[in-house]
């Protein structure tokens, strides 16, 4: 991410501090009382402030879908595009203009179906945009038929005898393309999830958070196993790099790697936490994985946080070196010069 | 027995023509591309105007020998001002029975027919399905047949390098042009130059193929066969500076020309896709102009991609054929909604679905003008030689700039591959690039308009105060934000539609070559060019009255187009479809305009324009 400067205040002394109101539009909220996606709205626009975000600088391009309004709230420069191709736009954009700090709003349907392809491309080449996945397991907007993360039997308008399709697991799929940074958070956690879009806005490369999100019109209920707060306490796992596998009320259970196999354990009785596997967010994807195919309640816990975080160079750092060394390499191009080039002429 | 062994000089009988129309006919294997393209190259260093057409199947290798394997490069060479590749070769160099068979139909009558001999074996003959070897059953007699030991000759003169017989036959194709490099009195030089660049990594083939580049011109040289030789002098092109270039390298060097112009970076978001791929790989060559590349993972990213670079503030485009353009149609849609700058060109070839990949068409016009969702106005514009789509990609881009709109370039695989002398412009004598670039924020709305080009301000992000959102949501006029107010929509869909109308300001009034007016009008666009001019000098020169219009602009037409078409007796439009320009015309217009079309995956004729003519005119001959 380029520094966060302040273009949106002062100019003498030290800049006035942001207030998530600098990132508030006068246009009206327009989802559904109740919707998790306020909260996500809530947390992005504090997160921007508290990291001093530049209106100017930054860019916000979504899909279609719920979740796709999403730039029409923001105070910065944003794009609503069409269906699916939000991560493409956005390649366009900051393969171009580098210095620009991109985020990608999208949903369950709007990334996984129609622009699965696009999804997949803009992680493997990382390009260093952040991606905001708000999951919730349904389609919204166009009212309630299941979507490629839905649990297989799903009943709605389009499958009224169960969906026969497997779901699809977003963090598996990002750990599957070596996606650079792979998180995820919950609607109702907002300062869990601040913290995860500061470490997604610091990250260099592609950042792709999953963002659990009620929809409580179509699929209300959808994450109640770690969305209820009683029930988050319980089974949220809250990954620390450096840190065993802990989980619990009262934080009596963890993780242990057996084979190749994350168990679930009971602390005590000679298990302790060295016995635990430790988080490594910089490690192998494989570990990632693992974790990232945790059942859930009541098998196993739900990982929140980071999954994997690494260091690659990106997608527009390559392009733009390609463009530098040929400019050294053979100067700055002089379009006269090139059409004169080649086999020439001339006729009296 | 060496090549300097037979270097001596035999007096000849030298013959003056104006134009020679040659077909290299081979294996897709056999190098005849190269070959033609070689020709071509050498004939325009001369001084000869030329046109060539180059023919292959999609197949990058299909079975050797066989008759879908065949792949010809035709090139026309004059003394004179020409048009097109011509409809009928003089002169045709077949590799194999296949290539015979395959072009024969197309020779001159008494044409001459240089046939690699070693090549009509038994098997080779069979795979082309002939039952008799046409060399020698008396079949083609009717043509000037010069059979020649092409792979033996080859190999001989290959004996020195210690290559292996299957490398020696690879370059049989560098013979066969040494010859037609003797017998039409042309330098080799060039050719040389291209070897040493080509093979550069490996030697022993730079040295096996000039060889056998020398050894073709000398056996003609040596050889009692070829009696005559021939010279076809230079034509009088208007003077100045000029180079050999095909239809997709012009349009690459328009691109980057008018992006140095306006300032900007050029961003090309492609998937590739024949026959649009070289300018893929021609602009990816040019980083030091300020380009950027992507390959995208599909069409739909591709064009995406350039509007998110358009976006932020590129001249952005991306390069396609028809089956692409079906997929970017959403994003072309974006495109005009979010008003952003941005070229699509199409370079068309035979279809529906993947039709002919390799073969040229001019199908998708009514893609172009209608082929979205809604009311979506684009504008249109086809270039109609290979190098004019360097002019015709710099005023699309120009538009593209001026309008903030997306602008349709139509080419076809005919101008993409064909080439000609490229008369080089003086970039001084275009017109300037210039944008919509908003950066005071004093009274900013992202969807005011240019109270004469109806623009909306281009307020790229990074830009101090602008911040702002778009989208493909219907937008409130002036303000920009998300409408769903009834008039307002309307009012919307009519500036749209009244900006594109408004382009007409920057379109030329159309010309007629012949005259103002008389009996039948012949109108055209893109690529018929070529075959409508020679065919329309033909006409007049019968003494018929008849006059050509090229549009280059489809949408908006200009101006005086309605009034052009009242001054004639008939009008007919020959296209490479079923005819799309002509119902344009006629519900424009309600004028009776006939069409003429031509579906086949090749260009028109200029003998069959000249028919359709008489015809129409009831003339008999």
């Amino acid at each position: 991410m380029s520094t966060p400067t302040d273009t949106t205040g002062t100019t003498h002394g030290a800049p006035a501090p942001l207030t998530k109101k600098d990132f508030v539009t006068d246009q009206e909220v327009r989802w559904c009382p109740g919707c998790g996606d306020y909260a996500i709205l809530n947390a992005v626009q504090q997160a921007f402030a508290e990291m001093r975000m530049s209106r100017d600088d930054t860019v916000i391009i979504s899909g279609i879908g719920c979740s796709s309004r999403f730039p029409y709230y923001m105070s910065t420069y944003g794009f609503h595009s069409i269906h699916g191709r939000a991560p493409a736009v956005a390649t366009g954009l900051k393969v171009s203009r580098p210095e620009l700090s991109v985020w990608v709003v999208t949903g369950d349907g709007d990334a996984l179906a129609i622009g699965g392809n696009h999804t997949i491309h803009m992680l493997r080449r990382n390009v260093g945009l952040k991606v905001l996945l708000f999951n919730n397991k349904i389609y919204g907007l166009t009212k309630g038929q299941y979507s490629p993360t839905s649990e297989q039997g799903k009943k709605t308008k389009s499958t009224p005898f169960g969906s026969a399709d497997r779901p699809m697991n977003p963090i598996s799929l990002a750990l599957g393309v070596e996606a650079t940074f792979v998180a995820r958070t919950i609607d109702v956690d907002g300062p869990h999830m601040k913290t995860v879009l500061k470490r997604a806005a610091e990250h260099k490369g592609s950042a792709f958070v999953e963002i659990y999100q009620n929809c409580n019109i179509f699929n209300d209920g959808a994450f109640e196993n770690v969305r209820e707060k009683e029930n988050r306490a319980e089974n949220a796992l809250y990954l620390e790099h450096g840190k065993p596998l802990v989980y619990g009320k009262n934080r009596d259970r963890g993780l242990r790697l057996n084979g190749l196999r994350l168990e679930p354990v009971t602390l005590g009785n000679g298990v302790t936490e060295k016995d635990l596997h430790v988080h490594d967010e910089h490690g192998s994807a494989a570990g990632a994985f693992l974790l990232s195919r945790l059942p859930g309640p009541p098998t196993s816990p739900i990982p929140l946080g980071i999954f994997r975080q690494v260091e690659l160079p990106t997608f527009e750092e390559c392009i733009q070196a390609q463009v530098r060394e040929a400019t050294e390499r053979l100067g700055p191009g002089d379009i006269e010069k090139l059409i004169h080039s080649g086999e020439t002429w001339v006729v009296k | 027995m060496s090549i300097q062994e037979r270097t001596v000089p035999r007096k000849r009988k030298v013959e003056r023509l104006e134009e020679v129309i040659i077909r290299f006919a081979g294996d897709s294997g056999d190098g005849m591309q190269l070959t033609g393209s070689q020709f071509t190259a050498t004939s325009a260093a001369v001084g000869n105007d030329i046109a060539t057409f180059p023919d292959f199947p999609a197949e990058i290798r299909a079975p050797a020998g066989t008759l879908p394997g065949v792949s010809g490069f035709q090139v026309h060479f004059a003394a004179k001002d020409i048009f097109t590749p011509g409809d009928a070769p003089d002169v045709l160099i077949a590799m194999n029975p296949a290539a015979l068979k395959v072009n024969l139909g197309d020779l001159k009558r008494g044409g001459t027919i240089i046939a690699n001999q070693n090549a009509f074996g038994a098997k080779d003959l069979d795979k082309a399905g002939y039952l008799a070897n046409p060399l020698e059953d008396g079949s083609l007699d009717g043509y000037r047949l010069i059979p020649v030991e092409l792979s033996r000759l080859t190999k001989d003169a290959l004996a020195s390098t210690g290559l292996s017989s299957r490398e020696t036959e690879r370059c049989k194709n560098f013979f066969a042009l040494g010859l037609m490099y003797w017998v039409y009195g042309r330098p080799l030089d060039q050719t040389l130059r291209f070897i040493e660049e080509q093979f550069r990594k490996n030697p022993k083939f730079v040295e096996a193929n000039t060889l056998a580049l020398k050894a073709g011109y000398t056996f003609g040289e040596a050889t009692e066969v070829f009696q005559t030789t021939y010279e076809v002098p230079p034509a009088a092109l208007p003077p100045g500076k000029y180079r050999n270039i095909s239809g997709n390298s012009a349009l690459t060097l328009g691109a980057i020309a008018a992006a140095r112009k306006g300032g900007l970076t050029l961003y090309l978001g492609s998937y590739p896709i024949t026959p649009a791929s070289d300018i893929l790989h021609e602009m990816s060559k040019f980083l030091n102009y300020g380009v950027v590349t992507v390959q995208a993972e599909d069409e739909i990213a591709a064009i995406t991609s350039a509007i998110g670079a358009a976006y932020g503030g590129c001249l952005a485009m991306t390069t396609t054929s028809g089956p692409g353009v079906a997929l970017k149609t959403e994003a072309i849609g974006l495109a005009t909604m979010v008003e952003l700058p941005l070229v699509i060109a199409n370079i068309q070839r035979g279809g529906p679905s993947t039709g002919l990949p390799t073969k040229t068409e001019q199908a998708d016009l009514f893609q172009a003008l209608y082929g979205r969702n809604s009311e979506a106005p684009v504008p249109v514009i086809a270039a109609q030689s290979p190098g004019d789509c360097f002019a015709a990609m710099y005023e699309a881009a120009r538009i593209a700039l001026k309008y903030m709109t997306p602008v349709f370039l139509l080419s076809d695989g005919y101008l993409a591959n064909g080439s000609e002398p490229w008369l080089l412009p003086d970039l001084s004598t275009f017109p300037p690039i210039t944008t919509n670039r908003r950066t005071d924020p004093a009274g900013f709305l992202p969807y005011s308009r240019d109270p004469k080009t109806y623009a909306r301000p281009w307020a790229v992000p990074g830009t101090p105060g602008l911040a702002h959102r778009i989208g493909g949501l219907e937008k409130e006029d002036g303000t920009g934000n998300v409408s769903y107010d009834p008039m307002n929509h309307e009012k919307m869909v009519r500036l749209r539609a009244q900006k594109v109308a408004a382009i007409v300001q920057d379109v030329p009034d159309a010309t007629v070559f012949g005259a103002d007016s008389g009996d039948l009008l012949l109108v055209g666009w893109g690529s018929t060019y070529g075959a409508l001019t020679a065919a329309v000098r033909t006409l007049r020169a019968e003494g018929l009255a008849v006059g050509h219009l090229h549009l280059r602009w489809i949408n908006p037409l200009p101006k005086n187009v309605g009034s052009i078409l009242k001054n004639w007796k008939r009008v007919a439009v020959p296209e490479m479809n079923l005819g799309q320009l002509v119902w344009v015309l006629r519900a424009k217009f309600l004028v009776d305009a006939l069409g003429i079309s031509k579906v086949q995956g090749r260009p028109f004729a200029e003998r069959e324009i000249v028919e359709k003519a008489h015809e129409i005119l009831g003339v008999t001959r």
